[in-house]
Formats: C-alpha cells, structure tokens, sequence
C-alpha cells in the first residue's frame, strides 16, 4: 500500500464510530465507543459473551440508536436516521444468528436481498453469490430451515451481498459452525476483500480466526474498547492471548 | 451371536457405541428377558375397547339420556327414555370399534393410500387442475343450476354467492394473515367500512353500486392504515387482541352512532347494482325489457353471483401478482423473520401497512357487495363471530394457500347450511331432534377434526414464489418444521 493510500484512507474513514454510547432502558450497553473501519479493510471487533459487540452491530444499523456519540458512514451522519434507511445507504448486515427465512427457499432469500436493487443486476449478483459459495448454488431450490448451519452463514452472507454493499457487517459468522467451515467463510470473506476490495466489519468470538483475517481488531470489555491494533499485533498481545484465545481464563 | 453383540474392530468405537444404543432403543431399557405384551388379534382388542368406551359413557350418560324429568302436577315426574340411553351407548360402541379397528391399529398410517395417490400424481399441477376446474365450475354454475337442479335453483344460487363472498374475504384476509403473519381478528371492521360506506354513500347522495364500490374499498384501506399505525409495533398475541377491540369498536361505534348509521335500526333501502343502468326488474328500462327477454326473479341473483365471482377473482389476481412483486415478497419474508427485513433494508412499517391496507380494501370491496345483496345492514351482521370465521376459513385452508381457502369456504359456509338441512337424522333421535341446534356442535368437531388430521390446513404445501428452472413443491411437513417463530 502506498503512502499516499494510507494518508487517504486514514483521512476519511468509510465508518466512523466516535462516542457512541447506547441504552438498554436504563441500563448502559456502549460506553463511548470509537471505532474506524476504512475503505478495503477487514476490522474485527472481539470480546467475550455481553461485551457489547452485538450491540454496537445494531447501533450501526440504528436499532436501538445510539443516545450519545455519532456514527458517520461515507461522510453522513446516520447515527438518527431509521433503520431501513442506513440498510439502504450499501451497507449489508448478516445478522447475528444468520437468520435466513427458514420456509422461503434459497432462491427466494437472495431475491429479498436484491429487494431494494433494481433488476437489472440480479443475475449477475446472483452469479457472483453462487461462484462464492457453489453449495448454495446446489441448494437453490431447497428451504432456508432446512440448510444446516453452515450453509445457512453462506447463504446470510450471500443474501447480504445481493444488495451490492460497499460496507459489510458481519455479525458473528462462525457462531455454531463446525472449524472446517469456519475456515471455509472466512476464506470467503479474505477472497471478497482482496478481490473487490470490499469493506469488512466483522464482530467474532472466534478471536483467534478473526484477528488472523482482519487487518485491524478492537477488543471489547464490559461496552468499551480496551485495545486496537493491528490483527498480528493484537495476536501477539499476552493479554489477548489469556483472555480469548486460551481457554479465556485471565 | 458375535457378530451381533460385538462390534468388529473396523467399526469400534462409534460402531460399539451405536449397536448398543440400538440394542437399548430395542429393549426399550427392559431387560431382555421380559415377556413380551400379550397381543390380542386386531378385532378382539377394538371390541374390547369398543366395549370399554360404551360402558363408560353408559355410566356418564344415565342422568343425562336414561331418565327424563318433566313438569307435571304437583312437582317433576321422572320419566324413563331408556331408548335414546341405548342409541348414544351403540353409538359410542360403534364409533370406537369403527376407530380402533380401522385407524388406530393400524401400524400403517391410514393416510398412506392417499399418499400413495400424490406420489403417483406428484408430477402433475394438482393445484392447477384442480383450480382450473373449480374455475369452470364457478363460470358456469348459474347453468348448470338452471339445467340440473331448477327446484332448488334460487336456493342454491344465493348459497353460492354467501360462499363466493367468505371466499373473498378469506383471499382478503389471507393477504394479511396468511402472507404478511399479522394475526388479524377484527377484519369484519372493513368488511363492515365497506358495507356502511356504500350504505351511507348511496342512501345519502344517491350514487350507485359501482361508483360507491371503490369508494368503499378506498375507505376500508384508509380504516386499515389508521389500525395499522398503533399497532406496528405489535406482534402476535398483542396484535390479535388489538384488531379484536378495533372489531368491536367499530360494531360498537355504528350501533351508538345512531344519527348517522341508523344505530340498531340499520339502513334500509339500500339500492341494487345495475348492469350498464340497467336495472334488474320487471317494467320498462330494465335488463328483461332491453334484451326483450322475460323477466325472472333469478336474473339479478345470476347477476349478483357474478359480480361476486369477478370480485373473488380480482382479488386472487392481485394477491398472485403481489406475491410475485417486490412488496408481496417483503410480505412474506416479514412473517418469517422480521428482524432479518430490517436488516435488508426493508422499512417493516410500510410492507405491514401496505398489507392491512390491501386486504382491508378487498374486506371493504366484500362489505359493499354485501350491503347491495342484503339491501339492508345493521350492526348485526359485523359480530366477531364473522371475524373468526373468516379466520377460521383461512386457516383452515391453509394460511397462505388461495385454493385452500376456495375449499375451506365451500366447507365451511356450506357445511354449516347443509347441516341446516340433516332431517334424515330425526329417523335416528326421533321426531323432536333439531338439527339446527346441533348444527355449531357438529361444525366445531369437523374443525377439530380438520385440524388432527391436517394441522397445517387442507392445503398445506406452499410453491415457492420464486422459481429457479424446476418447479419444486414444499411439503406439508417441511413447513411445520419451518415455521419460523
């Protein structure tokens, strides 16, 4: 990367997450968070069960929003504006727990992916999304429910890509998969980065996957970030190394 | 024996572990050694249970059949009705062998030969076939009723378009429930805006059927975004019950409104619909006159049937072509999983709002048929027994199927009439048996019967909507499993 990259893309971060704290009722989820996710990068962001990584995933995607902070994607501010309306800006989410519509099939969920694109591209993406994950090519008939878990990450992933994003949220992709697979997404995921350049935002407790994928990670504790840095670095941190990746004993 | 009980050394360990599983799952955790249960040959175990059966209700029913107390001078005389004891013992008996013999002892599901009949057939649009000639049927109805049955042919015909309107009101609704999962149990609201709209429009500013009918339908729309924005944020329970009291706030509101909607009084004189002005009676300027034809009573029920008929097929048409556009597909997709719309991109609250407003619209396009037909609404005719029948149709049917809802109208509306008619089984209960008093209690153990038997409703298949080279069904089993919530 040249230097006068790197100037660029430090200057204006694709999404940039400053101060945001979030609610839940009373009780506080966020506690200032700040976070920058530049154009080309994959940046994980890790920690333990109830850290808050989820949360922030959703403040993103303003559901809840944030009551403090701003976030700003692509030089707006999005931090208030509806849910829909951010999802609508190319950003793409793969929701925690995949969440594909189990009794529609999978033709039928990469086509709610392209709901708000017009026609014109559907084949083409829904080449591209097949080339990515050929099983799902396979599977194209068969309902979302009736995928294992597996292929239903592939196919949250896919549906996310149909809508053509610049930003991809990814929400906790290896929960519940078997390490075989785990690899096989992430290997995805590397492929769609360096190959189109697409921006990654990926929420894992896989920590030692994640941070072997990403060029940047966070470490989240208790709703704030304790540590940044590059992935390698970040690795090679005792304290990451006792927390997350040996038996998470501290 | 080796073989069996030990496991070769290629298969060990999860070989071992699974033969002994099975051998344990054979046993049931008994020991083997234990006898095995008696069996009974399939006719001595049904009899036996057949017997059973009776003499328990024998034992419940000898205050309620065996005897009988009558007011009588000077206090109640007992009479004894031993007979009418008898026939519910028999019929108990006979019922249970009849079950036991024939459906609960078999190890092969009862179903299977009907299985077997949609495998052999399961290459072939069944659906479509079926549909195509229920189609033809309902063309060509009024005919075929004039031609074969011209006794009963009012009769018949006037039941036809009752069906015809639960159909599309089931369509209607189905929009709601069946595709976008709002569970919806105040729909007779617009059935009854669309009905007072037209009522109201027409007795007041004298305008005729076809110019009030999108009126009315635009009005019900308009009721179904109002009920539509307090509950968005509900879901489920919480939303049943809301569009329950929104039911009966509108029944209640049309009953105390009396200066407007005529309260309990209704309105009267509600006209009929005309063809091209044409009105439908004897003397000059009618449809008889025009067409130099002899005028008959039966000519504006053909002409109500089919109103009726072209209304129930708009309403299929649309919902077909909104299931194959972007908002009919976000419709279904916010049953399955709402969380995953909003992720998408979809604002959730205009695909749900679009959804009670469409099928708000076509319950008020059936509302205004309605008031034409009767010539007369009050109040009384938008109870919450209509919401649930309608729901009852649709889920019957088989939520989301347009053919399922076809045959659950046609069950169920006209169930309920033929029952109206069951005097053969006076010859069985004697002289003073009523069937119209047992007509709801036969009608509710058809539903509960129904429902053991297909839980998933009469159609419960779905085709996808989107359709990638082959075509491929989705079974009835695979959406039980699938559903989402």
């Amino acid at each position: 990367m040249s230097a006068a990259q790197s100037i660029l893309l430090a200057s204006e971060p694709l999404l940039a997450i400053r101060g945001v704290e979030t609610f839940y009722g009373k009780i506080q989820a966020l506690r200032g968070v700040d976070v920058e996710v530049h154009r080309g990068e994959i940046v994980t962001l890790i920690g333990a069960n109830g850290a808050g990584k989820s949360t922030l995933m959703m403040t993103i995607c303003g559901n809840p929003q944030a009551r403090a902070g701003q976030i700003v994607y692509n030089g707006k501010d999005i931090t208030h504006l509806p849910t829909h309306d951010i999802m609508s800006m190319s950003i793409a989410q793969s929701p925690e727990g995949r969440r594909v519509f189990p009794r529609m099939t999978v033709m039928e969920n990469l086509q709610m992916g392209a709901i708000l694109e017009d026609d014109k591209h559907f084949e083409d993406d829904l080449k591209r999304v097949f080339t990515l994950f050929p099983r799902l090519k396979e599977r194209r008939g068969q309902r979302g429910g009736t995928l294992s878990g597996g292929e239903q990450q592939m196919l949250a992933i896919g549906r996310a890509l149909m809508s053509r994003p610049k930003l991809l949220l990814l929400d906790e992709p290896s929960l519940g998969l078997a390490p075989l697979v785990v690899k096989q997404i992430f290997e995805v995921i590397r492929e769609l980065n360096a190959n189109e350049g697409l921006t990654v935002f990926l929420v894992e407790q896989n920590a030692f996957h994640a941070l072997r994928l990403a060029h940047r990670g966070y470490v989240m504790v208790n709703g704030a970030i304790t540590m940044a840095g590059t992935g390698r670095e970040l690795l090679a941190r005792e304290e990451v190394r006792s927390a997350y990746l040996e038996g998470g004993a501290h | 024996m080796a073989e069996t009980n030990f496991p070769t050394a290629t298969a060990y360990p999860e070989g071992a572990e699974r033969l002994s599983e099975e051998q344990r799952e054979a046993m049931r955790g008994e020991p083997p050694f234990a006898e095995a249960p008696p069996t009974d040959s399939r006719l001595v175990r049904a009899l036996k249970e057949a017997g059973i059966t009776a003499g328990l209700i024998a034992v419940l029913t000898v205050f309620f059949f065996a005897f009988k107390t009558d007011i009588a001078a000077g206090g109640l005389a007992l009479t004894a009705d031993p007979i009418q004891w008898i026939v519910w013992i028999a019929i108990a008996f006979v019922g249970r062998f009849v079950l036991s013999y024939l459906v609960f002892a078999n190890d092969k599901p009862t179903v299977g030969g009907w299985k077997k009949i949609t495998a052999a057939t399961a290459g072939w649009p069944v659906g479509k076939v079926i549909g195509a000639i229920l189609l033809l049927v309902a063309l060509t109805l009024p005919f075929l009723l004039s031609t074969f049955l011209p006794s009963q042919n009012r009769y018949l015909l006037d039941l036809s378009i009752l069906i015809l309107t639960y159909v599309m009101l089931g369509w209607g609704l189905n929009i709601v429930v069946g595709l976008a999962g709002l569970l919806d149990l105040g729909y007779v609201a617009f059935y009854a805006v669309g009905a007072y709209s037209f009522a109201l429009l027409a007795t007041n500013f004298d305008l005729g059927f076809w110019v009030c009918l999108p009126m009315a339908g635009l009005f019900a729309a308009l009721w179904g975004v109002m009920l539509g924005f307090p509950v968005l944020r509900l879901r489920g329970d919480y939303l049943a019950i809301v569009t329950l009291a929104f039911g009966e706030i509108i029944r209640v509101v049309l009953l105390n409104w009396a200066n407007f909607t005529g309260g309990p009084n209704g309105i009267l004189g509600i006209p009929k619909p005309t063809l091209f002005g044409l009105e439908f009676n004897r003397g000059a300027g009618s449809f008889s006159d025009f067409f130099g034809i002899p005028y008959s009573p039966i000519q504006r029920f053909i002409f109500l049937y089919y109103i009726i008929l072209a209304l129930a097929l708009l309403t299929n048409f649309v919902t077909m072509r909104m299931r194959k556009l972007p908002v009919g597909r976000a419709w279904e997709a916010l049953r399955e999983d709402e969380i995953a719309c909003r992720s998408l991109g979809i604002n959730t609250v205009n695909v749900k709002l679009t959804a009670f407003a469409t099928g708000a619209m076509f319950g008020g396009f059936a509302g205004s048929f309605f008031a034409t037909r009767q010539g007369f609404i009050s109040p009384e005719s938008f109870t919450f027994i209509e919401s649930a029948i309608i729901l009852a149709i649709v889920v019957l049917g088989g939520l989301g199927s347009q053919l399922g809802v076809v045959i659950a109208s046609v069950v169920m509306i006209g169930g309920i009439e033929l029952l109206r008619n069951l005097t053969g089984l006076q010859a069985i209960f004697g002289a003073g048996f009523d069937p119209t008093e047992y007509r709801m209690l036969i009608f509710g153990l058809a539903m509960v019967l129904i429902m053991v038997w297909k839980p998933r409703g009469l159609v419960s298949t779905r085709s996808p909507s989107a359709i990638y080279k082959a075509k491929k069904k989705i079974g009835a089993d695979l959406v039980a499993q699938g559903e989402g919530h």
